[in-house]
């Protein structure tokens, strides 16, 4: 452990003096150990190897189609990955994007309101939903996984409940010739036209989440702090980190992302399924580790958990294309997972050897 | 950092007087009388549970006291965080030494005091400041690390340590509360620390130094306070005692005596012949 340092060898009472402590890795070793390099040798590798199996693949709109699905996952992973890196899970984050397009189009429904009345109460709900998350693991100091597994239940039974309450439905209401729905639309699900290509907006908002949420990961205070809280919460604690504020923030951060994509669901299908969104925690989480965060937190990369969704879009694309049974979806999602993680191990064991 | 606070010369940075705390009904520290001045190491010794970890608790500001006074700088205080003592100067490295092992060493250096860049929403850390300043309050120290960008958890035990002592006097500790720092290291690495606890104190730091290793703290020390089921067994200057006596002390003092003479009433106990 000691063999990279060179002062073990107390020699006088006044420490001796230095050399260049700025010398950094080689640029090689650097990459190598940046946590999402796991996840873009199997991104190569995944779109290799369908591009092969599947040749359809290629065309733009295959293009556009893949990164759509890959943008569903990964919006939300970016909150998911973060608050990983933070130390925490959340298996609420599922349905909660669905309570989400819930509050949205049945409160602008029932009371008639414009559809941006909706949007903004159920950002709202969704980042006290975060909130309350966040507020109750630092109240009990049960682990998150508890937490958020209660949350989870509890939002699928409300979901379902208060839509068949108000609705007398398992569906919400056609939202679509409201007022404000198509600026809403516009917003959240239209599409922008690239070369004759159809890509998604959601396309274009996941690049800038996670272009800006790894500035902030990276680049300032708040980014700092969540890599202490997830690696080591105590020490955080003793240099003045407020643990308990950077934690509630983070589930936020997942409450406004779950918000981002319940919202997109709403209006590019103009209803919402109560039942659905079980599930999809998973494989928010599921990316978030592919691209190399820790489950222990402490370590991990928003660019990574995009890597993550993108493989997983690519994945479930290429089935599509390759004409297999669709079912097969999950099965590759859990190799994928595998291997992912096995990759990321051996190359942090890799990097960190010298 | 502050401190505009100019006391009378002589005037120790921190006094303890009469001090004590209790936890529900358990007594953990009571009549506590304590010096720390410029330039001098004041070592704490005691058993698991005499109280030393109260003490450094009460002075560090994570618990407040009960009883007696608390003068910092001659001025009574009575302190609601770690942050209000880290504010007068007060500065604990803890046993754990509140770093994260995943994260660069620079990054650790600045936790909790990050230093930015530009105005929000775009304030930014100055890495490039922080890298840069961190580097050269380890040089001051006299501890080159080979890479500034490694996690802290690759250091070696001693280094961690000088890291984290580096750290607090860089943000402006006059005291330097030394929970344990020789605890878990062999005698090289410990060799290592008792000599940035010797460079800390000829900086004109008032070092708190908290072990159970008499030998250690008499390397370095210039004022000793035994612990024993929170109370002050024995408070000396260096002058008026020997290694030998510290050990004495620490070995259990008076009890060790008792000790002995209980056994040398105790008959060996029969032990019934072997046969094979």
């Amino acid at each position: 452990m000691s063999s990279t340092l060179t002062t073990d060898q107390p020699s006088s009472a006044v420490p001796t003096p230095p050399t260049s402590q700025l010398a950094r890795r080689s640029g090689l070793r650097r990459f190598l150990g940046r946590p999402e390099v796991g996840s873009l040798v199997g991104t190569v590798l995944v779109i290799v190897f369908f591009v092969i199996i599947a040749p359809p693949i290629r065309h733009g709109d295959s293009i556009s189609t893949v990164l759509y699905q890959s943008s569903t996952i990964g919006i939300v992973a970016v909150g998911v990955a973060l608050l990983m890196i933070g130390g925490e899970f959340d298996l609420s984050a599922g349905v909660a994007v669905i309570t989400s397009s819930l509050t949205a189009s049945m409160i602008a429904y029932q009371l008639g309101l414009n559809v941006w009345a909706g949007v903004l109460i159920a950002l709202v709900v969704s980042l006290g939903i975060g909130a309350f998350n966040g507020w109750l693991l630092n109240r009990t100091g049960l682990p998150s996984f508890l937490v958020t597994l209660a949350t989870f239940l509890m939002l699928q039974g409300i979901n379902l409940a208060v839509t068949k309450l108000v609705t007398g439905n398992v569906a919400t209401n056609d939202i679509s010739d409201m007022q404000g729905f198509s600026s809403a639309k516009a917003v959240f699900a239209s599409t922008v036209d690239i070369g004759g290509v159809a890509v998604s907006v959601l396309v274009f908002w996941w690049i800038a989440f996670v272009v800006v949420a790894t500035w902030v990961l990276l680049r300032t205070r708040a980014g700092n702090w969540i890599f202490a809280v997830g690696g080591k919460q105590d020490s955080a604690r003793a240099v003045g980190v407020p643990v308990r504020r950077t934690k509630v923030a983070l589930f936020m951060v997942v409450g406004f992302c779950a918000w981002f994509s319940g919202m997109q669901q709403l209006f590019a299908y103009n209803t919402v399924q109560s039942g659905q969104g079980v599930g999809m925690e998973l494989i928010y989480i599921a990316a978030a580790v592919v691209g190399g965060c820790l489950l222990t937190g402490g370590y991990g990369s928003v660019i990574g958990s995009a890597l993550g969704a993108l493989i997983f879009g690519v994945v479930q694309q290429g089935i599509v294309f390759a004409d297999w049974n669709p079912d097969w979806f999950k099965f590759f999602l859990g190799a994928v997972l595998l291997l992912a993680t096995l990759v990321n191990m051996y190359v942090r064991y890799q990097a960190n050897r010298r | 950092m502050p401190d505009p606070v100019t006391p009378e010369p002589g005037t120790p940075i921190v006094r303890l007087s009469d001090v004590g705390k209790r936890y529900g009904n358990i007594l953990a520290l009571s009549g506590v009388n304590l010096s720390v001045h410029r330039g001098e190491v004041t070592c704490i010794l005691g058993d698991n549970g005499a109280g030393k970890s109260t003490l450094i608790k009460i002075i560090s500001g994570l618990h407040p006291h009960d009883e007696g006074s608390y003068q910092v700088d001659g001025t009574q205080v009575r302190f609601g965080s770690p942050r209000d003592a880290l504010n007068r100067g007060i500065a604990t490295v803890y046993q754990d030494l509140a770093l994260v092992p995943l994260m660069p060493v620079w990054r650790n250096f600045f936790l909790g005091s990050e230093l930015t860049s530009g105005r929000w929403p775009v304030r930014r850390l100055d890495v490039a400041a922080m890298r840069r300043v961190a580097a050269d309050e380890l040089r001051k120290m006299g501890i080159d690390l080979p890479d500034i960008d490694a996690p802290v958890g690759k250091l070696s035990g001693g280094q961690m340590q000088v890291v984290s002592i580096a750290r607090a006097i860089h943000f402006g500790a006059r005291v330097l509360i030394l929970d344990e720092p020789t605890a878990a290291l062999g005698v090289k690495q410990s060799g290592v620390v008792l000599k940035y606890i010797a460079a800390a104190r000829d900086a004109g730091l008032g070092v708190i130094f908290i072990t159970h290793n008499p030998h250690h703290a008499f390397l370095v020390g210039n004022h000793f306070a035994v612990l024993n089921l929170g109370r002050m067994e024995l408070d000396a200057n260096r002058a008026d005692l020997t290694l030998e006596d510290l050990t004495q002390h620490m070995a259990g003092g008076a009890e060790l005596a008792a000790l002995e003479h209980e056994m040398q009433q105790i008959n060996a106990p029969e032990i019934g012949v072997v046969t094979a």
